[in-house]
């Protein structure tokens, strides 16, 4: 294979891995941190009302076009009642109805929203309104209320705040006097300046909703004036004349309807209430690409068993530790037992804590060659042999956990993954290579041995590792690209350097 | 790639061969993976050898199985000295040397007597894998015992010192001589601490040694000058080794060669990844070599005149190549 394929299938492998990557990290706000949280927000209407006697129906408006935010969830719970929802020119509405009930009624719409600033006001260019239908004086006075808003603005926003800043000195206003006739409620001023818009020809409504603040008891819906400019929806208070969505008010209807309405009852009473709250930023994640049809949560590893993710989560730092001893013998050159020993030996150290680990590897293996050392002077055949070292292996962890409890240290107990074959066959090639070999190639073997496993537990127990490799498996297509290139790797090592440093002159030139 | 410290500029510009190097450009490139059995396995590389005529040490017989075990007597009647050698032992691994009887015992060449029980464990052990590389089952040769040429005498402690060659398709391109010394337990084997010695390539004399990374002038244990020993019988070494090329068709190789004092130079092993201590004691870098060998050889070329190339490009020491 020549070098090229191999930088190309780098290249494609590197562009596919961050490209899966920063979709799910970006479009689908997969978590890129561990327990990372997203803000959410509880909110709930309670809708309550004493029925007739008759069939009755109740309807609620509930969040349609919310911009800055999505739903994530939604339920409607009721006692008897069947509920549907349906669109409206006010946005969705919710539809409690039963033939018949008693007593105090109450429902409930409940809904998880969350920010997301992908979210705009999404809907269509509205139409040119149709002048209101007024009498005679009423037109002229709002047509010299018009006339001199114009001329005392620039565009459509100055202009819908210089007809706001009139309707709130409405009693010194001699025009707006004449339209005065409702409360100070902030709706109304809204209401009354959709009118004077749609006098204009200015598309213009009134948008209903509450400020996602976490506020203990009921809150009170706040309104604020939506005005089409022609390009986009403007907003702007009724009352402080500011203009812009505030960033925590979350739409919920729109229109001069009220939130509720009952048919076949009376005393309806809305309570909304918002709870502010934390949510595991995968869970969030998760809902939203389900809600956006996306499959990438179905194939993602949350779709499998908890058991079996924790399980994969483990599996899955398995290149990241080969990776290490990659590095470590190929670049650096340490000698290990075995090409994968050490890794399953920092699986090992995952149960047992690092420092524990080593001194329970060092113990076991030790005492396995005393043991292994005594059995070749019994001339044993070699697959009873391994077999005898395995058990005796199997036996020293037994003791070393009930000693260890005995004692009160606590790590002993959790040796469920230390890995007995594996002990057991790094016993008999100590062994052998401490006859062939001498016991210092041995011992120098089996210390790199444990480097390269201390090592690889300290990389592979980065916390934020293993939850980008759980999270975003296809990053482990970087592990394959780094060993596609270091494979291609044919530089010295580093302990090279030192080994063949008799080659060089005496005298450095 | 390539990492540029000051020691491995250095090293490169001596044209020395580092272990990625050798496995990713010569080993993976020019040993076809399927030939390795040929000289993985002894017992193979043997009958190859004798099919084609080259010089090995001859064969006794061959325990193949638990019930062969008690035929060693049987096979050994006749030779009071023989090597008992797993077919698939890796780096002089579980060979044992026996020199001669001391009544029903065996006694090996470092003095240790063994009776056949003792005997019999260790090949049982040897056909159980103990000393092949992934425990496969193994068999093993009952072998003639080397008596070795007087000429490294002077220069060994026990054992048998040998030559390695490192052929390259063909082209002997270093040679070292391996010199048992008392820590190595009379083994030729440099991770054991045998002594290394280059050998001029042109000549057979031999160099200085070196002992671990070490360079030395002397044999630590019979303190007798190391530099300027002819190697006998250079010729039919030499052209041994280059032969050893047609036989396994590895591009790669090192092969071993021990001077017996009746039968001249007899193939002992060969190698399909030799090691790169021979850039050590012959203080010279493989990789500079490699590339002589690559720019000007013919490959298609008859062994004798890749025996008569090497001669002249390879007179120690070889400078820089173009």
């Amino acid at each position: 294979m020549n070098k090229k394929h191999i930088y190309f299938l780098a290249a494609f492998l590197t562009v596919l891995s961050i490209g899966l990557f920063a979709y799910k990290a970006e479009v689908l706000g997969f978590p890129v941190r561990p327990q990372q949280q997203t803000e959410i927000w509880n909110i709930e209407a309670a809708v309550r009302f004493r029925p007739g006697p008759a069939a009755v129906k109740a309807t609620l408006r509930i969040p349609s076009l919310t911009p800055g935010f999505s739903l994530l969830d939604e339920n409607f719970i009721s006692r008897g009642f069947g509920v549907t929802t349906s669109s409206s020119p006010a946005g969705r509405e919710a539809q409690w109805s039963a033939r018949e009930a008693s007593g105090t009624q109450t429902m409930y719409y409940r809904a998880i929203v969350y920010r997301d600033p992908m979210r705009l006001a999404e809907d269509t260019t509205p139409p040119f309104p149709t002048p209101p239908e007024l009498d005679e004086p009423s037109r002229v006075a709002l047509e010299a209320l018009i006339a001199e808003a114009r001329r005392q603005s620039a565009d459509v926003a100055s202009f819908t705040i210089q007809l706001l800043r009139r309707i709130n000195q409405g009693d010194q206003d001699p025009y707006v006097r004449v339209f005065l006739k409702h409360g100070e409620s902030q709706a109304d001023r809204a209401q009354l300046a959709t009118i004077f818009l749609a006098g204009a020809q200015i598309p213009a409504r009134v948008a209903h909703g509450v400020f996602l603040r976490s506020a203990p008891g009921a809150v009170q819906p706040e309104s604020i004036l939506e005005v089409h400019d022609g390009v986009q929806w403007l907003y702007f208070n009724p009352r402080t004349l500011q203009q812009g969505l505030p960033p925590d008010f979350f739409i919920w209807w729109r229109g001069e309807y009220p939130i509720a309405e009952v048919d076949g009852g009376h005393d309806l009473d809305v309570t909304l209430a918002v709870q502010g709250n934390l949510m595991p930023a995968m869970v969030v994640a998760e809902r939203r690409a389900e809600a956006a049809g996306s499959h990438a949560v179905d194939f993602s590893l949350f779709a499998l068993p908890i058991a079996t993710q924790a399980v994969y989560s483990v599996l899955l730092m398995i290149p990241v530790g080969a990776l290490v001893i990659v590095v470590l013998r190929n670049f650096v050159g340490v000698k290990t037992f075995g090409t994968f020993m050490p890794v399953l030996i920092a699986l090992a150290f995952r149960e047992t804590r690092l420092v524990w680990g080593i001194m329970l590897f060092a113990i076991i293996v030790s005492l396995g060659l005393l043991i292994r050392f005594y059995l070749e002077k019994l001339r044993l055949l070699l697959v009873p042999r391994l077999t005898c070292v395995l058990t005796v292996v199997v036996l020293l962890m037994v003791a070393v956990s009930v000693l260890s409890q005995k004692l009160g240290l606590q790590p002993g107990l959790s040796l469920a993954l230390f890995p007995i074959v594996i002990i057991a066959m790094t016993i008999e090639r100590m062994s052998i290579v401490w006859e062939e070999r001498g016991a210092s190639e041995a011992i120098q073997e089996g210390v790199g041995s444990l480097i390269v496993a201390a090592l690889a537990y300290v990389v592979m127990g980065i916390n934020w590792l293993e939850h980008l490799v759980f999270v975003f498996p296809e990053l482990l297509l970087l592990v394959i690209v780094a060993t596609l290139l270091a494979g291609r790797y044919t530089g010295y090592r580093l302990l090279e350097l030192h080994r063949f440093k008799g080659v060089l002159p005496e005298v450095p030139r | 790639m390539r990492l540029s410290f000051g020691r491995a500029r250095q090293l490169a510009d001596e044209g020395v061969l580092g272990l990625n190097k050798r496995n990713g450009d010569y080993i993976l490139r020019f040993n076809a993976r399927s030939r390795y059995p040929l000289v993985d396995d002894k017992l193979r590389t043997k009958q190859l050898a004798l099919a084609a005529n080259l010089a090995v040490p001859p064969l006794y017989g061959v325990i193949r199985t638990h019930h062969d075990i008690r035929l060693l007597p049987e096979i050994v009647r006749d030779h009071p000295q023989f090597v008992l050698k797993p077919a698939h032992g890796s780096g002089g691994d579980g060979i044992v040397v026996i020199a001669g009887r001391s009544g029903s015992r065996y006694r090996t060449i470092s003095g240790a007597l063994l009776d056949a029980g003792e005997l019999a464990h260790y090949l049982s052990n040897a056909i159980n894998g103990q000393f092949s590389l992934g425990g496969i089952q193994d068999v093993v040769i009952v072998e003639y015992m080397v008596k070795f040429s007087p000429v490294f005498e002077s220069l060994s402690y026990q054992g048998v010192p040998d030559v390695r060659i490192i052929v390259f398709r063909g082209y002997p391109i270093m040679a070292m001589v391996r010199l048992p010394t008392r820590i190595s337990g009379g083994k030729a084997n440099l991770h054991q601490g045998a002594v290394g010695a280059g050998i001029d390539l042109s000549s057979g004399r031999t160099l200085d040694g070196v002992l671990g990374t070490e360079v030395i002038t002397h044999h630590p244990d019979t303190t007798n000058p190391i530099a300027g020993v002819q190697v006998p019988a250079w010729d039919t070494i030499l052209d041994i080794a280059a032969r050893c090329y047609e036989l396994t068709g590895l591009g790669y190789i090192g092969v071993d060669i021990v001077l017996d004092r009746d039968r001249g130079p007899l193939i002992l092993e060969l190698n399909a990844r030799p090691g790169l201590a021979i850039q050590i004691a012959n203080r010279q870098g493989l990789l500079r070599r490699l590339q002589i060998c690559e720019q000007r050889a013919d490959f298609d070329a008859p062994a004798a005149e890749r025996v008569a190339f090497a001669r002249r490009e390879f007179a120690h020491p070889v400078r820089g190549a173009a």
